[in-house]
């Protein structure tokens, strides 16, 4: 019987269907984005470099083994760099600050700086030439500012640090508006070899949520007990201002939606129900007892509740992930636990929109609604 | 006759009036109010941003090289060159002023520190906390309190023109230094009026008013670096360009865009020998972070237009189908198709304005609590959504009648007045 009644009556029942789907699909998508949003612009933010630096407790060097130890604690959820940085004397007797890094580890790390060509190292080669006695000069990084002041032609140059003299052979130039403008940069095997100074900062950017972030932070604390692990709060809080902010606007913004599409859903399936109450009359004056008419609208508005919010849920999720791939270039994740929110929400809607117009059409004698009253 | 027909069907069909009224109203509201949230979006989290830290650095044209290793300058205070303090002023009298939301002038001093006897090396640090400064007629409040909100301080922040100075907490903790102990700095008894704590490396300076420093280093007026936070337009390929290169209109055209290139060009023009530069970690990151969650909330706007037309036309659609009886009487006494849908267009019309008009009233409120709420500021409305958001609902409620009504006018009188299909 319901299966004939909703044949018969196919155009109704097909625009029921339809606002269901559309609602379930509209609840759906902004579920889904609300919940995965967080950690796609968390991803963005780790652009801005380091949230946490490990720095050698009092300026001294870190262990040698530091960096291995910090990205054992990361296990991929994050990227580190260290830095050691010395005074250094120019050939004409001027202080530089010389930093030895690995380039590979800065270019994920700090992605913003402004880099004319980096440097590549051939390592084995300079290692076996330096045992050899023939110093190669060491390709470096030179800061904007910097390279004014010690090779305005992009000659080779040297630098003294304690009586250790360097070749260094400008490879690129490095941009960023802050103190590595001043800078020169050489690898971290280059830099140690010629000071004997091993590096004092590991800046390290690790993803994920504040708790997740201070859990890192707090192995790291254990792993390296010669450090100082501090975090970078300049980042840390305007991260989680913004994210805040966002994730407000997202919510009032779903609500705002999941209202719309529950009671254009109400209206039409209300709009349905009060349509049908010739065939409501008849089963009435035929004999069919208030339960039985209840059960049978009941199970129809069900049946289209559950339908939508299924169908509804597979385009919505289509819907986010193609909001997630036009817009953060990653799809958005399916997120399962979406899915009975949405059945639930829907069967409550359906049934609302059933049961209200029943229980007012119940009042009414058959005879009067059969004569179109 | 046409007047009367609707006016009568607007005074006996209230409840479905209302009914169908009560949709458009809701679908106005929730359009206007994301309308207005997403076209102002964009500012606010601009403004969020700015918690970041400032963007831009103002520095002396001749500067030597920074010999600076984790926050402590190695170099000697006197060496290089200096702004001038009183230039500072000028920075809010550039074409972007509004843009700029506060700046922060620098000026590291090494120091000795004595404490109980023991004589310790120091980076004293002078700047504005929340000085008053006045261009023009204009009043304005700037300084590290705004720029770098993320600088605690248990105790009280020294006042400008005091002789209060801030202690990092890692030095504090050092020295065993309390708010409110005295201390002596470079020959001079000073007071701690709080302990600072940022996270950086003021964590070990010392912070003072500018005119401290200045008077320490023995350089009235002098200021090393300047902070500037100002909102700004993400970067793109035109924004990059030489603006030595630019010609014309099209010169203007860069100048008057709040790219960080060209304030920062505005800045160098605005202060006497001076380089203005962008903070590449801040500047580039917040366009990024600023075109991702504009990109999502016009999406999600699109969803929030998107479905509210769909209730509209979905209500629309219910109420004339209801009123097909109506239709069939109405061509029983030879009415053509023109006048009957002409009849239901009109009360469409009538019914998409009054619930544009009280929509667009309720969304306005509603935005309005959403800025107040999430934000803490006003969302503005530009008065040119009423008539767009008119537009809509009109152009909406007719599109989502257009089907039932041709269905309506489509029926055969006999079959509609017998109540079937």
């Amino acid at each position: 019987m319901l299966v004939r009644a909703a044949v018969l009556r196919r155009g109704r029942a097909v625009s029921a269907l339809f606002a269901m789907i559309v609602a379930a699909a509209v609840a759906t998508a902004m579920l889904n984005l609300y919940v995965d949003v967080q950690a796609k612009l968390r991803r963005e933010f780790r652009n801005y470099g380091a949230n946490i630096v490990v720095v050698g407790t009092d300026g001294a060097s870190l262990p040698a083994n530091a960096l291995a130890h910090v990205d054992s604690v990361l296990a991929g959820r994050g990227i580190a760099a260290p830095f050691g940085l010395v005074v250094a004397r120019t050939g004409d007797g001027q202080p530089i600050v010389v930093a030895g890094t690995d380039f590979e580890r800065v270019k994920q790390l700090d992605k913003w700086w402004s880099v004319s060509a980096w440097p590549t190292i051939p390592t084995s080669r300079a290692e076996d030439a330096r045992e050899m006695g023939h110093p190669e000069s060491s390709p470096a990084l030179i800061g904007v500012r910097a390279l004014a002041a010690v090779a305005p032609n992009n000659q080779t140059f040297d630098l003294s640090f304690q009586g250790h003299i360097l070749h260094v052979t400008p490879a690129g130039t490095v941009q960023t508006g802050a103190a590595e403008d001043s800078r020169i940069y050489i690898s971290l095997a280059d830099f140690v070899a010629w000071t004997g100074v091993q590096p004092s900062t590991i800046e390290v950017a690790a993803s994920g949520s504040p708790e997740e972030v201070a859990g890192i932070m707090n192995q790291l604390t254990q792993a390296i007990p010669a450090g100082d692990v501090r975090p970078v709060r300049q980042i840390m809080e305007g991260e989680a201002r913004v994210l805040g902010k966002t994730r407000s606007t997202l919510l009032a913004a779903a609500a705002l939606i999941i209202l719309t599409a529950a009671l254009c859903v109400l209206s039409t399936l209300m709009g349905w129900v009060f349509d049908r109450r010739r065939d409501f009359a008849i089963m009435k004056a035929l004999g069919a007892s208030g339960r039985v008419l209840n059960g049978f609208f009941a199970a129809e508005a069900a049946v289209i509740g559950a339908t939508g919010a299924l169908i509804g849920f597979v385009v919505g999720i289509g819907i986010a992930a193609w909001i997630g791939r036009v817009n953060f270039h990653a799809p958005v994740v399916p997120r399962w636990s979406v899915l009975p929110v949405v059945l639930a929400g829907s069967m409550a809607v359906t049934l609302l929109s059933a049961i209200l117009p029943i229980s007012l059409l119940r009042r009414v004698q058959p005879a009067v609604i059969l004569r179109g009253e | 006759m046409f007047v009367r027909l609707v006016y009568e069907s607007f005074r006996r069909q209230k409840r479905r009036k209302l009914l169908a009224g009560a949709a458009i109203t809701l679908g106005v509201t929730v359009a206007t109010a994301m309308i207005a949230v997403a076209t102002d979006i964009g500012d606010k989290i601009n403004r969020e941003l700015r918690t970041i830290g400032a963007n831009l650095v103002v520095t002396p044209q001749e500067d030597s090289l920074d010999v600076e290793i984790g926050g402590v300058s190695l170099k000697p205070p006197t060496d290089g060159a200096f702004l001038s303090e009183a230039d500072l002023p000028k920075i809010k009298g550039i074409f972007w002023h509004n843009n700029i939301t506060g700046f922060a002038p620098m000026l590291p001093v090494n120091a000795v520190i004595e404490r109980n006897g023991k004589p310790l090396d120091v980076t004293l640090l002078g700047t504005y906390f929340a000085k008053q400064i006045s261009f023009g007629t204009d009043q304005f409040t700037t300084g590290v309190r705004s720029t770098y909100p993320w600088w605690k301080v248990s105790g009280a922040w020294p006042e400008d023109s005091s002789r209060d100075v801030l202690m990092g907490e890692r030095l504090a903790s050092r020295l065993d230094a309390k708010p409110g102990n005295e201390i002596t700095l470079a020959g001079q008894q000073l007071q701690v009026s709080g302990i600072l704590s940022t996270g950086g490396a003021e964590d070990d300076e010392v912070v003072v008013p500018l005119g401290l420093a200045q008077g320490i280093l023995g350089r009235p007026d002098a200021v090393k670096r300047v902070y500037v936070s100002a909102l700004t337009k993400p970067e793109d390929a035109f924004a990059r360009r030489d603006p030595k290169s630019l010609s014309g209109a099209i010169y203007d055209r860069w100048y008057c865009s709040p790219y960080p290139q060209s304030i920062a060009f505005q800045l160098a023009e605005a202060i006497p020998h001076s380089h203005a530069e962008q903070i590449r970690q801040v500047a580039q990151n917040e366009g990024a972070v600023l075109t991702r969650i504009e990109g999502l909330i016009f999406l999600i706007t699109l969803a929030a237009l998107f479905s509210s037309a769909l209730a509209v036309s979905a209500a629309m659609a219910t109420a004339i189908f209801e009123r097909r009886a109506e239709v069939g009487l109405m061509k029983a006494l030879g009415a053509g198709k023109l006048a009957v849908a002409s009849i239901f267009f009109a009360e469409a019309t009538l019914l998409a304005l009054i619930g544009g008009f009280v929509g667009f009233g309720v969304g306005s409120v509603l935005a309005h609590q959403i800025g107040h709420s999430i934000f803490n500021s006003e969302i503005s409305i530009p008065p040119v959504l009423l008539p767009v958001i008119l537009a809509i609902a009109v152009i909406v409620t007719f599109a989502g009648s257009a089907a039932a009504i041709r269905r309506a006018v489509g029926l055969d009188p006999v079959f509609a007045l017998r109540g079937e299909l």
